[in-house]
């Protein structure tokens, strides 16, 4: 004796948000019954087990007939199978696109190949996220990718377009693609402190002062690649260290305007050339795309690090910066005073964005 | 030359890939009506194509217009091979036959194929021009309006309702054919699909003739049915009820004078002068003239609740020849007098429409396929029918009633064994609408008292019952008898004064058979039939007893037949008509009273089912005036208390005469316990859980004792499927059955738990035997939220009026004025609907109650445009060529508007609802009745998600279609909506499965009532200006 068929449509399809969040969490049928029940549903409800379990394979039936539609949102708004209340659709879509922070930090800067989709049940182990999540999160990230890869325009925007998502999120997923596409080394230990959203406003800073998109307000090219000239350009920031006199005239600047008004003042002085050639070479090879990779790795080792060591505060740490940026403008040989503004900026606000614990 | 039928094929969108290499597709369109194809060109590599051809146009008589559907093909084009289908869309064109109806059917409609489902959508226009044809001996009956909806639809009038009409033709099913073993499944699904719309069509216009016969307008409660009978054919059958209709409009002048000028309204205006409508109308209304004068002898006469006719005649069918020819006979002798049936299938009627309510009649009959004679003529098939309906007709009579009300017809076949079933309301009707004097009416209705209990007053002789009753003074009126419980088919009538609320009653049962063959096995049915239905009965009685209440209405018993057991199901719902006796309580009594543990559990027993009966009561908020029984109680001599009265079917009516007078209200109902029949019912009767916090059910149309129900609909169908182990007891079925209706009404409580406080209604179960040891119970029901802060203060007054109002003529006048306002201040209104959205009184149930801007923008552009074209229609009508000018800059903007609505915001909502109505809004209009057949197969029934995947992306993928039609036609709600078939048929070792369903409603336009009362300040010219298009023709 069994049941061999149940199902439920409504002319409006119903949803419950809570065993949505269970499928997408990737929690198999019996699973979710386990945690409805514990949620206590069924003293709310007079229900019993077996009606939660009837109910639960139904939702999961209906989810599984909308996902092919979720990966392309906008046919989710003119599809005529489910009559969907539109803001049911953007609570589905927001949640179907919604992600881990623990996931993300593990493929953040792979590439988005077939590869790491089979590392995907190691990251599963390692993060406790299901399979079946980090499998749908991670087919997220390349389907927005290759979506948006070829789009001309302003990336966040592109994004929010095709997969109508809310502005945070469409924020979020052009920080993925930005990584993905330059990727970006973020899992090495000296890493591992940062969190996603530290990556996420670095790479909001990045797409929106270094891509071509960024000054150029015709948005005939994508946000995606970093502006190739301005790269170019960043070679002649060398003479900064290169040059023997402007580094003594840049450190004494710099150390006139700061004496007095912090406590680590010593250690700045005593380590003004090291920080200031590590900044500038960073600067020098970011025209090599493997120098790019390791753009992050390269600020903690060449900066945050010495900082740290020598016990500066994040506020010493703005100082220092402000008037190190400032100062470069004082010094009469130097003449780049455009490509500096635009490097010590993005330098700046992701330093002090990555200078915590 | 009658009809034009224009196509136009604008666009296509979401295709599915045909060519793997390019992932694209070289897609074009065939249309085809009749034998005529026309096609598009080939819109290469897209899957979004923009075809935008010419006019396609059919030159065709009315006959096929109302006979064919339109047929479109989307095709794959391929240069080396032959070009692959990619799917097919059937549109019926039947409601742009009609004036009032609608005028274009324009819209995004989805691809279907029997194999893979919907595939992507097409943008379509068809429009008809109709040149007006008076020729008597016509074969078409374009025009007459059909509704399934069983009462007068909400923006009509009953002129008149002239009765009953029915149809049936039959055809070879093409899954039967010999060619079927050569054909793929797609071909011969495609087969069947066609075959029936023809059929179906062919159906309707057969039965539109009879209604033009008859001198009416329109078939109100159309029901129309399939038998797939298997080797001998497919029948498709309708009943229905005939009316003169007139839509709610403009000025008492233009009433009388409807402004579609069909051969119908002269027939109406001068019956003189046509002597075959005369006949016609005479031979009906004589039973009716017989009756009333009876009515007015003295009426305060007999019995009481139901009057079951368990009929069998199995084996029959070898002798049926002898009866057959001799029906025949008598037949075209009098054709008429024999066609008559005094049958209405309608259940609710307009008031004083209704005057007596005796009981339900039912009759069944079982048949053996094998046996027909010619089993592609109809003949045998009528004849059966015909045995069904003058049964039911006598047991009418019996009960002292000339009509029978809330009639409706069914079958179920197993092999080649069939069951007829037919079942109404024996009533007395008054003959207000069935004659032209509508003076004369006024005086019959100042006859009827008190009209909340008129309908209870029994309509019978009181010292000629044939069956026992208890009879007492009507509680309300104390002048009239009543029965102590009536049972009825009917919706309970609006003017019906109830105590408490209402409730969802179910019987249910289960009895296994012997397999066997031809006449042995249908002699074995009709031995079985008699007990179920009695049992049924008792179950019924007991249930409402049980509940303390003492009325059923929306009686419908279903009786489903397979190779090793006959399943029953009985669902109704109970009420207290405070007109009748409160019921008494249930005594059960010993067998064995010696026995001291014995007496314990009986009096346990006893105990538990009293503690039920006052929980109920208390539940369904059932306390009746106490004051009633003192008065009442002077009349009646001393009420005596009976031991037995249960199951005396058999008592003299001597006898019964005596129980009238002793009937008092401490009777108790007894169940003798050492019965194990008894023993189960009272099982049965406890095991029902009640209905958790928040929720009612009905199965009728209004649940008595709600009224302010919120916009909050949500409709839905639910399906099981239940396999059975071999070798199980009666008892044993009878709890599976059981608990598989209860479970599956536990389901839908909770899934719909976000509603509540909420009323499911017209909760309709269908059960079915698809397979041996295998039961398929569907329901579909609505669930409405209402609101219960409001419910006890000014429910009563707001909610029991509005049904009655829409017929009232003093609201005509607003009525029109407002529908007609919408078309002129339409721009200035669409901000504040805008602004209203955000208000909306959505907070109770946000997942349902929604109504995007887009879509009501669109219902105004739609209304407004389909109010324009009944202008333009009224005024040229037989000059077709003023029509002309006017479709392409139209056609423009539809298209235009769909476009729209693709690349940007959302489809637009349609709601559907088995319900006559939509709660808090108005119908404005209806544009036709939508009636689909879809088939769906598949050989990967595991990648489809198995059995409830198949099944669940099949009806997801029916409700799609109905709602896509119904948008096309301008619509924004089905109303009336059923599923009348849903044949599943699976075989999983071959990973094959294969589902029929058959849909029916009618496609409507309804505007919120808010809405309407931000347009009450309505310019005077807009009215005159149509009135005078009405008036030109």
């Amino acid at each position: 004796m069994s049941v061999e068929l149940d199902v439920f449509v409504g002319n409006t399809t119903i949803m419950d948000k809570e065993v949505y969040q269970l499928w997408l969490n990737g929690y198999t049928v019996n699973d979710a019954v386990k945690v409805r029940i514990e949620g206590g549903v069924m003293e709310e409800c007079e229900a019993s087990a077996e009606v939660l379990l009837s109910d639960t394979m139904d939702q999961y039936r209906t989810f599984q007939m909308c996902e092919r539609l979720l990966h392309h949102p906008a046919k989710l708004a003119n599809q005529l199978l489910f009559q969907i209340p539109p803001d049911r659709q953007a609570m589905l879509i927001e949640r179907y696109y919604a992600f881990d922070d623990s996931f993300v930090r593990e493929v953040l800067g792979k590439k988005l190949s077939k590869g790491t989709k089979k590392d995907l049940d190691d990251v599963s182990i390692k993060t406790g996220i299901m399979l079946k999540s980090c499998r749908r999160q991670f087919d997220n990230f390349k389907r927005v990718f290759k979506v948006v890869e070829e789009l001309k325009g302003p990336l966040v925007e592109n994004i929010r377009q095709h997969f109508l998502l809310p502005d945070p999120l469409a924020r979020d997923y052009a920080a993925i693609v930005f990584f993905a596409n330059n990727r970006f080394e973020t899992g090495k230990k000296k890493l591992q402190y940062l969190t996603f959203q530290d990556f996420a406003f670095c790479a909001g800073q990045l797409i929106n002062n270094w891509t071509v998109g960024a000054v150029d307000n015709m948005m005939e090219d994508m946000d995606v690649d970093l502006d190739k000239e301005f790269l170019q350009d960043l070679k002649d920031l060398k003479i900064l260290i290169t040059d023997k006199d402007l580094l003594d005239q840049h450190k004494s600047l710099v150390c006139t305007a700061l004496r007095g008004k912090t406590n680590v003042f010593n250690e700045m002085e005593a380590n003004f050339k090291n920080l200031s050639r590590g900044l500038v070479n960073i600067a020098a090879k970011l025209i090599n795309a493997k120098d790019v990779r390791d753009f992050f790795i390269d600020l903690v080792e060449k900066f945050i690090e010495p900082c740290r060591s020598d016990k500066l505060t994040s506020i010493d740490v703005n100082l220092y910066l402000t008037h190190y940026t400032n100062s470069a403008h004082i010094l009469d040989t130097f003449k780049h005073h455009t490509v500096w503004t635009r490097y010590m900026g993005v330098i700046k606000s992701c330093i002090l964005r990555m200078y915590h614990d | 030359m009658p009809g034009k039928l224009k196509a136009k094929i604008v666009a296509g969108r979401h295709l599915p890939v045909m060519d793997r290499a390019s992932d694209l597709t070289d897609a074009f369109v065939e249309v085809k009506f009749g034998n005529t194809t026309f096609k598009t060109d080939v819109y290469p590599k897209s899957l979004n194509p923009q075809w935008n051809s010419e006019w396609f146009k059919f030159e065709v008589d009315d006959e096929d217009l109302q006979d064919e559907p339109l047929q479109i093909t989307v095709l794959d084009h391929d240069t080396y091979s032959a070009n692959d289908a990619i799917g097919k869309v059937y549109i019926d064109i039947d409601p742009l036959l009609c004036s009032e109806a609608a005028t274009v059917i324009s819209g995004w409609l989805p691809i279907y194929d029997t194999i893979h489902g919907i595939r992507g959508e097409i943008n379509v226009l068809v429009k008809v021009d109709l040149f007006n044809d008076l020729n008597r001996f016509r074969q078409s009956s374009c025009g007459v309006k059909f509704f399934c909806t069983t009462s007068i639809p909400r923006c009509y009038r009953a002129i008149m309702v002239h009765g009953f009409v029915e149809e049936l033709v039959v055809n070879e099913d093409p899954e039967y054919q010999w060619i079927d073993r050569i054909r793929t499944p797609r071909a011969s699904n495609e087969a069947r699909q066609r075959l029936i719309f023809l059929m179906s069509g062919e159906l309707q216009r057969k039965i539109g003739l009879k209604v033009l016969e008859m001198g009416g307008n329109a078939v109100v409660g159309y029901l129309q049915c399939f038998d797939l009978e298997g080797e001998s054919g497919l029948v498709v059958r309708a009943i229905g009820t005939a009316c003169t209709l007139e839509k709610i409009s403009t000025f008492p002048a233009t009433a009388t004078h409807p402004s579609n000028s069909s051969p119908s309204k002269d027939m109406k205006d001068s019956p003189q002068a046509a002597p075959s409508t005369l006949g016609c109308r005479s031979t009906h209304s004589s039973p009716v003239h017989s009756a009333s004068s009876r009515l007015s002898q003295g009426f305060s006469v007999s019995v009481p609740t139901l009057l079951f006719a368990g009929m069998g005649s199995g084996g029959s069918a070898g002798k049926d020849a002898g009866p057959l020819k001799a029906l025949l006979k008598q037949q075209t002798q009098s054709a008429l007098e024999q066609r008559e049936y005094p049958f209405f299938t309608l259940t609710v009627f307009p008031p004083g429409f209704l005057l007596h309510v005796g009981g339900v009649v039912s009759a069944r009959s079982v048949k053996l396929l094998d046996r027909i004679h010619n089993p592609d003529e109809p003949e045998t098939r009528d004849a059966w029918w015909e045995e069904i309906r003058q049964e039911i007709k006598s047991h009418a009579k019996s009960l002292g009633c000339h009509a029978v009300v809330g009639y409706s017809e069914s079958t179920s076949i197993c092999e080649e064994v069939c069951i007829l079933s037919a079942s109404g309301t024996a009533a007395i009707l008054s003959s207000r609408f069935m004659q032209d004097g509508p003076l004369d009416t006024e005086l019959r209705f100042e006859e009827v008292v008190s009209p909340g209990c008129g309908f209870c007053h029994i309509p019978y002789d009181e010292l000629n019952i044939p069956f026992p009753a208890q009879l007492t003074y009507c509680y309300c009126c104390r002048r009239y008898k009543v029965p102590d419980v009536l049972f009825t088919t009917i919706d309970l009538p609006t003017e019906a004064s109830v105590t408490g609320k209402g409730c969802l009653i179910q019987a249910r049962l289960c009895r296994t058979k012997k397999k066997a063959q031809g006449e042995v096995n249908a002699t074995a049915i009709s031995n079985l039939l008699p007990f179920l239905e009695y049992e049924l009965h008792t179950q019924l009685m007991n249930k409402l007893k049980l509940r303390g209440m003492n009325a059923l209405f929306g009686l419908r018993i279903q009786i489903s037949v397979g190779e090793t057991m006959l399943l029953g199901l009985a669902s109704a719902t109970g009420v207290y008509l405070t007109a009748l006796p409160s019921p008494g309580g249930i005594q059960i009594v010993g067998k064995t009273p010696s026995d001291i543990t014995y007496e314990q559990h009986i009096s346990n027993m006893q105990k538990k089912i009293n503690d039920t009966i006052t929980k109920n009561k208390e539940l369904y908020e059932i306390n009746p005036p106490e004051v009633v029984e003192e008065i009442i109680g002077s009349p009646i001599p001393e009420p005596r208390q009976r031991s037995r009265l249960f199951r005396s079917h058999s008592e003299s009516s001597d006898d019964v005469s005596e129980i009238d007078l002793s009937h008092g209200k401490k009777d108790a109902f007894v169940l003798e316990i050492d019965d194990t029949d008894a023993v189960e019912d009272i099982h049965a009767l406890l095991t029902d859980s009640p209905t958790p916090a928040g929720f009612y059910s009905c199965n009728t149309e209004i649940m008595p004792g709600i009224q302010n129900w919120t916009s909050a609909i949500q409709m839905f169908t639910s399906v099981r499927v239940f396999r059975l182990n071999a070798n199980l007891t009666n008892q044993g079925l009878n709890k599976i059955f059981s608990d598989l209706c209860e479970n599956l009404l536990k389901s839908l409580y909770f899934k719909l738990r976000s509603m509540v406080p909420c009323c499911l209604c017209h909760l309709n179960f269908t059960v079915a035997i698809p397979e041996d040891e295998l039961i398929q119970v569907a329901v579909t029901a609505v669930a409405l939220s209402f609101d219960k802060e409001q419910t006890l203060e000014n429910g009563k007054q707001s909610g029991e009026k509005t049904p009655i109002k829409a017929i009232t003529e003093n609201d005509e006048q607003l009525q029109f004025n407002l529908e007609l306002n919408a078309e002129t201040s339409s721009s200035s209104i669409s901000p504040k609907g805008l602004s209203e959205v955000g208000s909306h009184p959505s907070a109770r149930a946000p997942s349902v109650d929604y109504s995007s801007f887009a879509d009501r923008c669109s219902s105004w552009i739609e209304q407004l445009k389909l109010k324009a074209h009944t202008i333009r229609r009224g005024s040229v009508k037989t000059t077709s060529s003023m029509e002309k000018a006017s479709p392409l800059p139209e056609g423009r903007s539809r298209s235009l508007r769909s476009n729209r609505s693709y690349s940007g915001s959302s489809v637009a909502v349609v709601k559907m609802t088995p319900l006559s109505f939509i709660p808090g809004a108005k119908i404005i209009k209806y544009l036709g009745i939508i009636n689909m057949f879809f088939i769906r197969e598949t050989s990967s029934l595991r990648e489809e998600g198995g059995v409830s995947g198949f099944l669940h992306t099949f009806i997801a993928e029916v409700f799609a279609m109905v709602r896509a039609h119904v948008a096309a036609l301008g619509g924004n709600a089905v109303v009336s909506y059923s599923m009348k078939e849903c044949v599943f048929m699976e075989n999983p070792n071959k990973n094959q499965a294969q589902c029929l369903i058959n849909v029916s409603g009618d496609a409507v336009i309804f505007v919120r009532e808010s809405e309407l009362e931000l347009t009450s300040v309505q310019p005077q010219s807009a009215t005159t200006q149509t009135s005078n298009g009405g008036e030109g023709t």
